[in-house]
């Protein structure tokens, strides 16, 4: 099951690269995938005995017996939930990148789909060196969306963005050689703790630049600003959240000394991330610039979740990837479609949108509405669940984290007010439609999922750690 | 009258199935009219290298428990074989690259007559149980090269690099031999389980003729600071025989390093394995920031191959089981990636007719997908991306480091790996996110660059426009490396154990 969940969107990216088909067949091919990919999501959803939790179809084959390294994966309660965003968020990006006819459609869709099996691969591989190849080889379609299909600065930006993370991820690799041999498996079910500052530094490293973190997040608005939305999606409703999980999966639960070693600084880091985010996306002239440093306070705030290592923030943290990954997933969509209309994403030029175009006004509003984590929002839940968490570690950062609530209410509404109200903007003309029923069936999904989440955020809190003791199934180590 | 010693010809059959072919396709080079030289000499060499490799590999599967044969101056042991393997699938295909390189074709019978004997000699040498065949061998396969190098007389840089070539080379050999010499008048012995039985610590003379023979295999392996003729060499041979010498002459140097090392100088690994670590740290540092800054497609994937070298020398350099096994497995993906990079570079510059730079790769990939993807696989495994059996390899270098202790090499070889990125990407981002409108074909923007000259007679090839000539044989070879270079990664199991019994032949 997990490992059709990884195979089905790869074998699909080699059909579609391998068979001569016109743009709509290919297309058409790609999103069939990426919906009977989201049919074999659904199906493990509903098998996975939330019951006992724990590690659940698994399935282990030999890969290279001598240095016991494994094909193993598996998936746990939170990976269910995080494999759920990617393959929804991924659909969403195949549709609207088949709607919106990128260049080259046959190249562009097997890539996405590549990526999909890729960053699967990633929440569920359970042997750490199949983690690694599969956290590298999100990086390979990654280059290419962003270097062949980005904007005019984007052979910069996939430069800077690929030195960056591959830095991380060779420091880790560095890690994972260490680590792996000393323990004598690489197994990450099996492996044991580790109180080795510099390992856990080496895999913090990597997190830290994928997530990112302050002050290792130089590639972020360039990568965000140059991809194509859906690309831009993709980075940080997904892929940022590979970092969150390699946090929480390998980082605090592998190695518990070092983190409470580390949790000062890390917290530290987070915290700043997180109001000089909200500061950036406060200021940022354009639309995607919001969501960009928006989505670097997020990751701070993850980040505190995770590294409190309780069971509010752990629970918290879980609830808050999956809410941010569909929000920011939303808004960057959004964001690709108002640029169509008005070719500039630069909010001075924007404005009076709302005016005769209902259906994008309620969608943004709805959307912006949850992003800045209204009371009875899902985004709310997951936020409160983490102040509430970190609060064990000392008031401060309470208050820290609630001012960056506040902050972030004061950008989405400035986003939103930019877009949809004011004067009509000098960009925006009467020929620009409302959204179409093509483009309401990428987001709405999203959406419809963002305020089920709200309804019933309990689904993921309660659901993604052994008995609901998030902080115990991590002491274990997820045994 | 003097005692015929007994000889194991089956042993020998991969050396002298390559000779047969060389005498054949010499025979030919004569006899056979004009107008079929071509195909006929390239048929006796792939088939010479086809036939090397069934005999290697019926030798791999029997030779379970490695024995000298010839009075023990030639070893047959799994080692040997596997080396040999890789050798033969390296010249089959050098040669369906070779075949339709546009160049003047009046020699073209002897030029697969000598990388048949070229091949027999590298099979040789990864035999070679003493001191004497070890040299015989060098030289053999040596000056095969360094004609091959030159026997485009056309090609003006072909020349300077030939004499470059065995300039260096016959220094470098020199300085084997006089190691070779050192190491006889200290122990008094050729052979090499000899020279360990012989051989006695701290003795300045063997160890002064250690270092010479590591240096001079060092010359062979491109390794630096003994790489100084590698780039030239490199970018001035005719590009088919580029791919041949990356792949098989590296592979030979070091497997044959590992092997003199291992069995004749156990005593001295205190010593070996430290010079071997700071020579494998020079070519990662001085590979890796050459190719930096390297216009020209042939010249950078030159200083890469130093700096891979540098990555295996650090498996040589353990001395460790791990290690050899590291190695061993590295050369497959290795030798793949080398032969099928250099085989896309031959076919961009039979399409151009100019030599092969970033600039001029604009566009490339969409233009001509197979190669275009298969190019960008072989680069993302140079710079050890998953998927890719270099992946593996480097994992593999990287583990063998660090259970010798040697964590501060692991570091050197990930830093160097991330500035390897830079130019490999850097050619992904020539060959994919550069449109072919901007393509630079003026030529003289490169200093060295040749003027462009009318190939293959008439016809100027893709400049005068119209597609591509179509290669079949060229593009099968390229996706055969591609389906090695992917393959290695998943098949890990498999080459492990291979590289296993091979690295039991020798006494860790």
């Amino acid at each position: 099951m997990t490992t059709a969940l990884i195979v089905l969107p790869l074998a699909a990216a080699l059909v579609i690269w391998v068979l001569p088909l016109n743009d709509v067949s290919a297309g058409a091919l790609a999103l069939l995938a990426a919906l009977a990919e989201v049919g074999v999501w659904i199906q493990l959803a509903a098998r996975y005995d939330f019951g006992p939790g724990g590690l659940q179809f698994a399935q282990q084959r030999n890969w290279f017996s001598d240095l016991h390294v494994s094909y193993h994966v598996g998936v746990y309660g939170f990976s269910v939930w995080l494999t759920g965003l990617t393959v929804i968020v991924m659909a969403a990006a195949i549709a609207y990148g088949f709607w919106a006819g990128r260049d080259r459609l046959r190249a562009y869709l097997g890539l996405m789909l590549f990526l999909t099996g890729a960053v699967v691969g990633v929440f569920t591989a359970q042997d750490l060196l199949l983690f690694y190849a599969f956290f590298e080889a999100m990086m390979i379609p990654l280059y290419v969306l962003v270097g062949v299909w980005g904007g005019p600065g984007r052979l910069g930006a996939t430069l800077k963005f690929v030195l960056f993370t591959m830095a991380g991820s060779l420091l880790m690799l560095a890690s994972i050689v260490v680590y792996g041999l000393s323990q004598n498996t690489f197994d990450l079910v099996k492996i044991g703790q580790s109180s080795s500052n510099w390992v856990f530094l080496g895999f913090v490293a990597a997190f830290a630049i994928k997530a990112p973190l302050f002050p290792l997040h130089g590639w972020l608005p360039d990568a965000y600003r140059e991809s194509s939305p859906e690309v831009a999606a993709i980075l940080s409703g997904v892929v940022s959240k590979a970092a969150a999980y390699g946090f929480l999966r390998i980082a605090v639960t592998k190695f518990p000394e070092p983190t409470q070693h580390y949790r000062a600084p890390i917290l530290a880091l987070a915290a700043i991330g997180l109001i000089y985010g909200s500061l950036l996306a406060f200021r940022a002239p354009d639309i995607r610039g919001v969501i960009a440093y928006s989505s670097l306070a997020q990751m701070g705030l993850i980040t505190m979740g995770v590294f409190s290592v309780n069971d509010l923030g752990l629970d918290g943290s879980v609830l808050q990837m999956v809410n941010h990954g569909l929000v920011s997933a939303t808004l960057f969509l959004l964001a690709g479609m108002v640029e169509r209309r008005t070719l500039t994403g630069q909010l001075s030029r924007l404005g009076g949108m709302a005016r005769g175009r209902p259906v994008l006004a309620t969608v943004l509003l709805t959307t912006g509405v949850i992003a800045l984590a209204v009371p009875l929002s899902s985004a709310f839940a997951g936020e409160f669940l983490i102040l509430a968490g970190v609060f064990r570690h000392g008031w401060a950062w309470s208050v820290v984290g609630a001012v960056a609530i506040v902050l972030a209410a004061a950008y989405v509404l400035r986003l939103v007010s930019a877009i949809l109200h004011r004067d009509i903007g000098p960009s925006v003309s009467d020929a620009a439609l409302d959204l179409r029923p093509a483009e309401l069936g990428v987001v709405v999904p999203m959406l419809a999922c963002l305020l089920a989440l709200s309804a019933w955020p309990a689904a993921i809190t309660q659901h993604s750690f052994r008995g609901d003791r998030p902080q115990a199934d991590v002491a274990e180590g997820f045994k | 009258m003097i005692p015929r010693p007994h000889v194991d010809w089956f042993a020998l059959a991969p050396v002298n199935s390559l000779l047969a072919a060389t005498g054949l396709a010499l025979l030919c080079a004569v006899l056979a009219p004009a107008r079929s030289r071509k195909a006929v000499t390239a048929t006796l060499c792939g088939l010479g290298y086809a036939t090397a490799l069934g005999f290697a590999v019926a030798l791999y599967v029997k030779s379970a428990h490695g024995h000298g044969v010839v009075v023990d101056a030639f070893r047959r042991d799994r080692l040997a074989e596997l080396t040999a393997i890789i050798v033969a699938g390296s010249g089959i295909l050098a040669t369906a690259v070779s075949y339709r390189e546009r160049w003047r074709e009046d020699h073209i019978g002897e030029y697969y007559a000598l990388l048949a004997a070229s091949g027999a000699g590298m099979v040789f040498f990864v035999g070679a149980n003493n001191l004497l065949t070890l040299f015989l061998a060098l030289e053999w396969f040596s000056i095969c090269l360094y004609i091959l190098c030159a026997i485009d007389r056309d090609r003006l840089s072909g020349l300077e690099a030939a004499l470059k070539y065995l300039v260096i080379g016959g220094f470098g050999s020199a300085v084997l031999l006089f190691g070779a010499a050192l190491v006889y008048g200290a122990t008094g012995s050729i052979d090499f389980p000899g020279i360990a039985a012989a051989g006695h610590e701290h003795d300045a003379l063997l160890l002064f003729g250690l270092a010479m023979l590591i240096a001079g295999l060092a010359f062979k392996a491109s390794a630096a600071p003994f790489h100084m003729w590698t780039p030239d060499v490199y970018e001035g041979a005719p590009t088919p025989l580029t791919a041949y010498m990356a792949a098989a002459t590296k592979t030979v140097a070091l497997v044959v390093m590992l092997r003199i090392l291992v069995t004749a100088f156990p005593g001295d690994a205190y010593v070996w394995t430290r010079a071997l670590a700071v020579i494998a740290v020079c070519s990662l540092v001085i590979g890796n920031y050459a190719a930096l800054v390297q216009k020209g497609v042939k010249r950078m994937l030159a200083y890469s191959s130093i700096s891979h070298a540098g990555f295996m020398l650090i498996a040589v350099a353990t001395g460790s089981s791990l290690g050899a096994r590291a190695l061993l497995y590295y050369l497959v993906p290795y030798a793949a990636m080398s032969i099928g990079s250099f085989a896309v570079v031959a076919a961009r510059e039979r399409e151009l007719g100019v030599p092969v730079t970033f600039a001029n790769m604009a566009g490339f990939g969409w233009e001509r997908p197979v190669l275009g993807i298969s190019m960008w696989a072989f680069l993302l495994g140079f710079a050890g991306f998953p998927l890719t059996g270099g992946f593996i390899g480097k994992f593999y270098v990287f583990a063998a480091a660090y259970r010798h202790g040697w964590t501060w090499l692991v570091i050197v070889g990930v830093l160097a790996t991330l500035v390897s990125l830079y130019y490999y990407l850097g050619l992904v981002r020539a060959m994919f996110m550069r449109r072919s409108e901007d393509l630079q074909l003026a030529a003289g923007t490169d200093a060295r660059a040749e003027p462009a000259r009318p190939l293959g007679g008439a016809t100027s090839g893709a400049i005068s426009g119209g597609s591509p000539p179509r290669d079949a044989l060229l593009q099968t070879a390229v996706v055969a490396c591609l389906v090695v270079t992917v393959g290695s990664f998943f098949a890990v199991q498999p080459l492990i154990d291979l590289a296993k019994h091979a690295a039991s032949s020798l006494p860790f």
